[in-house]
């Protein structure tokens, strides 16, 4: 299989990018990592009139933690997150997300900025950065502009993006001491898609929930904050009760279908027990912290 | 290797280094790796295997790092090196990595092999040392039906004593 003839640039500046994108109305995708994109396209999925490949822009590849911000550049690998150790300890929902993206050819390129822009509804790293309150940055003709990540994603395999911008990086505020994640996902074999994906981030305050953010994968028509569930541990002592109160509420909010990989009622049940245990690690990770 | 002009082109020159020659040819820019290392350069030891980036079979290293050459454009390996099974062993001889499959059986049909072959060679050259753990998520976007991997484990491990040995 081989993709539809495209025009193919690689801009050396992302101005020059963004003219590229801009000239072509729509018709024009941007290349990362090419993990999602390359496949649709063999597929003829899409069909793009032009590729502009980012990867020879300098300065997009950057990681780090600056100013109580956590910046992951646009072209930053899922494997450059799974060895980084920026992502331990309070940034460990997205740590413990990365190494179960697909396999590990496919994170050797995929990137985080561009996986959430393919906004594959069974995405991990959606999950992961809602549950971490992540937002995206995005450059276009108008200039810059900062997107919530409940924002961003907007159905499968749409987002915010408009046709002539580019996200040029992803920033995940400093969520403060005390505060740890976990990603669980329950996969056929390694590299396939989520069965069930349930990305969780605690805060502690004061030996209570400051804020919790639990998102879900693979049961719903995009990522899903588990909104009812984040609320009723806000403020609360996180004892048994309320740990099976938030994983009840989170399974209640999951919209899965029976496929393949699993009846509706057992995806439902994955989510509740997998919140349960994400909050049970999550907490150790923040009491730890 | 492509020039300003042919920004947007159809065609585009690329040159990438193939087993540490310099390759140069005019390919379709939606020509992918894999082909243009199997039938513009006739190098076909690297295999196609589903074709939807799943199996791990079209894996090359690219730069040192394994991709499946199925998803990766030969103009986005412009410049940059790529090294095929075809690369592993040194003239007349094999590599300690062919060595260890041979020895400890680490194949049947030989469809995955150069594919693991040079996964293998990236780890160990990242870590020379490596449990079976270790080799086992190495490998696992490396889909083998004939094995099991439990002989692609050992070639592996034995192919690690040896480099160790002559390290």
């Amino acid at each position: 299989m081989y993709p539809a003839s495209f025009e193919y640039f690689a801009p050396a500046t992302l101005d020059e990018a963004l003219g590229i994108l801009e000239r072509y109305e729509g018709d024009a995708k941007v290349l990362a990592g090419g993990q999602s994109l390359l496949p649709l396209m063999k597929l003829r999925f899409a069909a793009p009139r032009a590729l502009v490949d980012i990867n020879r822009i300098p300065g997009l590849d950057g990681l780090a933690e600056e100013g109580g911000v956590l910046r992951i550049g646009a072209l930053v690998r899922h494997r450059t997150c799974e060895r980084s150790p920026i992502l331990r300890g309070r940034y460990g929902v997205l740590g413990a997300t990365a190494p179960q993206v697909s396999d590990p050819l496919v994170r050797n390129l995929g990137t985080v900025a561009g996986s959430i822009s393919h906004a594959d509804p069974q995405g991990d790293w959606g999950s992961a950065l809602l549950a971490a309150a992540a937002e995206v940055v995005a450059r276009g003709p108008g200039g810059t502009r900062t997107i919530p990540i409940d924002d961003f994603l907007q159905g499968p395999f749409t987002t915010a993006l408009e046709p002539a911008e580019i996200v040029t990086e992803v920033r995940v505020p400093d969520p403060g001491p005390r505060s740890g994640g976990t990603y669980l996902k329950l996969e056929r074999k390694i590299g396939d898609f989520a069965t069930v994906g349930v990305a969780v981030h605690l805060s502690l305050a004061n030996g209570k929930v400051g804020r919790a953010g639990i998102a879900l994968t693979g049961v719903g028509p995009k990522n899903v904050r588990a909104r009812a569930a984040e609320a009723a541990l806000a403020g609360a002592e996180l004892d048994d009760d309320a740990i099976r109160e938030a994983a009840r509420l989170a399974a209640e909010a999951a919209e899965p279908h029976d496929d393949l990989r699993g009846s509706a009622e057992y995806k439902r049940n994955v989510v509740r027990i997998f919140v349960e245990r994400g909050l049970r690690t999550a907490a150790s990770a923040a009491r730890a912290a | 290797m492509a020039t300003a002009t042919q920004q947007g082109a159809l065609t585009r020159d690329v040159t990438v280094t193939v087993n540490g020659t310099a390759r140069s040819a005019s390919v379709e820019t939606r020509l992918l790796l894999v082909h243009f290392i199997r039938e513009t350069l006739g190098l076909t030891g690297t295999h196609i295997g589903c074709d939807t980036t799943s199996c791990g079979a079209c894996a090359v290293l690219l730069d040192g790092t394994p991709v499946k050459s199925c998803t990766v454009l030969a103009v986005q390996a412009d410049g940059r090196a790529v090294e095929t099974v075809e690369g592993l062993a040194p003239a007349g001889g094999l590599h300690p990595i062919q060595e260890g499959f041979h020895e400890e059986h680490g194949l049947q049909c030989g469809y995955c092999t150069p594919g693991m072959m040079l996964v293998s060679k990236a780890l160990l050259a990242e870590n020379p040392d490596p449990s079976e753990e270790e080799i086992r998520w190495a490998i696992s976007g490396n889909i083998c039906r004939c094995t099991g991997y439990q002989n692609i484990v050992k070639a592996v491990q034995h192919a690690a004593a040896r480099m160790k040995a002559s390290a």
